[in-house]
């Protein structure tokens, strides 16, 4: 490359050097084979790459014109981080999705050829009044104010005459990226994570509190079934768990201990319900209740015993 | 110390280097970027094992040199496997786009000052480019694609995710990386590599733009995908990342572009913070010491040191969780270093106006403002004790005030039976069956 650029014209001149002409019969086509894979390339990635070898190019021959600045701008800026982009998001649509080659809008293709064309011709219509009209400048290290070269002019240029417009269109820039994002986010602000602390507190004392919390850590629960009917700490039955309707879990067994504990110590309202024995008194139900509670507690082996017993 | 070559001398004595002389740099570049790899590797295994407490390769060659070398040619010799589903031309495009940036980059560091080569007066660079440091990024961003279009064309799972993670690792670094170079630019006023070694010759940029040279190490490692910010090949979580499908030489290659790009990356920050080939401070009192080809050791003394830490680096830290990885390049790297770059144009505008009294007094007020205004930011309001709590998941918790009360009365007593039968050596639930059957 180096040879390249010192082959190429060091100051002005409106003739190409060898070098320079070399270096474009070689990139020129490359640029155009890349720009019409690009365009037949079944493969979405495939495609993308076809449009990374036109950006290549273009930027070795920004290079080559002694806009050494301008051609790694363009690989860096395109070829690194937009055409990164792209091929990130394209490789998200699966390796072997191609596109369908089948017209959705009628005349869509002739329309798009039509267009295509009249495109091209305003452009080299354009380019090809340069071409004459514009006597080329070299941009070697003689160029620009104080003759101190390519980069040093193009930042006076942007950063002095141009700042305005340039940092209204960094501006407008900014508001775009920014407003996408609130696009992308509106609706869905994000919630406000909760502490632990905070979840216990909702636990206990919010709607969930009625259903009480669940077991605390190393308590052994043989079943989250609705037949098996919850403990209280002590091992006795909590009265919330037992179904009038669930036929394993007999809400009756409960009512009758409950009127057992207050025939003991008087209907005092609200009753402890640790003094429940949990086991009942109807006997011949028992044994559901009773075979969770041996496992859980010895305090209701008692209760255990007399139901075996009763059987 | 030595009177410094005015900026873009380099560039002029390059440029009329005969093409015989071009040819040895190149060829001299590569061998050396070779024999650096080898001996990376050997050196990587040697230091990881002197930290792991065990020896490392010691057994082929005098202290284990040639190891690197056998694995090399054991790994050029092994089966070429490519993966049905693979994309045949991509898959093998892959690693030579991850190995040809890493080597390219190479020709814009200044190894050393004016030599004569065979009567040839030149200096110990390839080529000096007005642009050179940018050279040093597009070379970057191209290798990427080496390692994202890998892991696409494998065809399987691992590798895609390895890639992914890569490119948008990439280019949340670079963002970084590029950001921290500008302010080396900013002071040294040329892009040129050669330049900027030459405006290093009063004091290294590590001292002078010390925010600027940690992000650049930091981004440096997130850019070579080196532990702790290995996650595009993180082998507990993607296998082998965006490699798992590479066997033989092209495997190879990837391991030859990853530590190529270490060694760049290493000579990079060295010519850009650490003075190039400049001798460091107590040497460089010496006179002669930046002259000829004695700079060349302290070049390669100062990258030595950079690998080094990148070895230390993958010895010590466990790999980074990826969210915590972004986290830390967009929401801390990021915003650092614009800021730090507002603070270093500022006073580059200040000293071309204002003395440095002027600048100190000036700075003194502005930072006397800003403690001033930091104390009025009132403490974090304390923490609302009745307030509605918020929504929450049903996830279990175990409540705070989980307490086990104690056991009543009547059930102590109950107790006394359960005690017997554990004497019997059973426990209480055989028991009660045992009594329930017979």
């Amino acid at each position: 490359m180096n040879a390249l650029l010192a082959a190429a014209p060091m100051t002005g001149g409106g003739e190409m050097s060898t070098g320079e002409s070399v270096a474009f019969w070689i990139l020129g086509p490359v640029a155009l084979a890349g720009g019409l894979g690009m365009i037949f390339a079944r493969n979405a990635v495939h495609s993308a790459l076809w449009l990374v070898m036109t950006m290549l190019s273009l930027g070795v021959l920004y290079m080559v014109q002694q806009a050494p600045f301008l051609g790694f701008t363009q690989i860096i800026v395109y070829t690194g981080a937009i055409m990164m982009l792209f091929v990130f998001v394209l490789m998200m649509v699966g390796r072997d999705a191609s596109d369908s080659v089948v017209e959705v809008l009628r005349g869509q293709r002739l329309a798009a050829a039509v267009l295509g064309v009249g495109l091209g011709g305003l452009a080299v219509a354009a380019v090809a009044e340069t071409l004459t009209a514009v006597g080329p400048v070299g941009l070697g290290p003689g160029y620009g104010p104080e003759a101190r070269g390519n980069v040093q002019a193009l930042g006076t240029s942007i950063f002095r005459d141009y700042l305005l417009p340039f940092e209204l269109t960094s501006a407008l820039l900014i508001t775009a990226a920014v407003g996408a994002m609130v696009y992308t986010f509106a609706g869905q602000a994000r919630r406000k994570q909760a502490s632990q602390r905070e979840r216990v507190v909702e636990r206990l004392r919010g709607p969930l509190a009625q259903y009480g919390s669940r077991s605390g850590p190393g308590v052994f629960a043989t079943a989250d079934s609705v037949a098996t009917p919850a403990l209280l700490p002590d091992g006795s039955v909590a009265p919330a768990s037992l179904s009038r309707i669930i036929e394993s879990t007999r809400r009756e067994r409960l009512d009758a201990d409950i009127a057992d504990v207050q025939s003991e110590s008087g209907p005092a309202g609200e009753i402890d319900a640790r003094a429940l024995r949990g086991g009942g008194h109807d006997g011949h139900e028992g044994h559901d209740v009773g075979s969770t509670h041996d496992r859980l507690s010895e305090g209701s082996h008692r209760a255990t015993g007399e139901n075996e017993g009763a059987r | 110390m030595n009177p410094m070559p005015p900026p873009g001398y380099t560039q002029t004595l390059i440029a009329d280097d005969p093409f015989w002389l071009t040819a040895i740099k190149v060829l001299v570049v590569f061998v050396l970027l070779m024999l650096i790899t080898l001996f990376m590797i050997w050196f990587e295994r040697r230091v990881v094992g002197r930290m792991q407490q065990r020896p490392g390769p010691n057994w082929n060659g005098p202290f284990g040199l040639l190891q690197s070398l056998a694995d090399g040619l054991k790994l050029a010799f092994k089966e070429d496997i490519r993966p049905v589903l693979a994309d045949k031309a991509v898959f093998f495009i892959a690693p030579v786009l991850s190995v040809v940036p890493a080597f390219v980059a190479w020709a814009v560091i200044p190894l050393g000052p004016e030599v004569s080569i065979f009567g040839e007066r030149t200096a110990l660079q390839l080529t000096d480019l007005p642009v050179g440091v940018l050279v040093v990024l597009a070379c970057s961003s191209i290798g990427v694609y080496g390692i994202v279009l890998a892991g696409w064309a494998s065809g399987s799972p691992y590798p895609l995710l390895g890639s992914l993670r890569s490119a948008a690792q990439v280019i949340s670094y670079e963002l970084a990386l590029g950001l921290s170079i500008i302010a080396v630019v900013l002071y040294a006023g040329s892009l040129s590599t050669a330049d900027i070694v030459a405006a290093q010759s009063t004091g290294w940029y590590i001292w002078l733009l010390p925010v600027s040279f940690v992000i650049f190490a930091v981004s440096m490692v997130g850019e070579t995908n080196r532990a702790p910010f290995d996650l595009p090949e993180a082998e507990s979580e993607l296998v082998g990342g965006f490699h798992t499908e590479y066997s033989s030489l092209k495997f190879a290659l990837f391991f030859l572009a990853e530590y190529v790009n270490m060694v760049t990356l290493s000579a990079v920050a060295t010519t850009l913070f650490l003075g190039g080939w400049m001798a460091p401070w107590p040497l460089s009192l010496i006179p002669g010491v930046n002259e000829g080809w004695l700079p060349l050791v302290w070049f390669f003394g100062k990258t030595l040191v950079f690998l080094f830490v990148y070895i230390w680096l993958r010895g010590t830290l466990p790999r980074q969780r990826y969210d915590q990885f972004m986290r830390l390049g967009w929401k801390l790297l990021i915003p650092v270093s614009l800021l730090w770059l507002m603070l270093v144009a500022t006073l580059r505008v200040l000293r071309a106006e204002l003395t440095t009294g002027q600048i100190l007094i000036v700075g003194g007020v502005a930072l006397v403002l800003l403690v001033g205004a930091a104390l009025l930011i009132p403490d974090q309001a304390p923490p609302d004790e009745d307030r509605e709590p918020p929504i929450v998941t049903d996830y279990p918790v175990p409540p705070l005030d989980l307490a086990v009360p104690p056991t009543p009365k009547r059930r102590r007593r109950a107790v006394a039976p359960a005690r017997e039968d554990q004497q019997d050596g059973e426990t209480v639930t055989a028991g009660a069956s045992r009594e329930g059957d017979s």
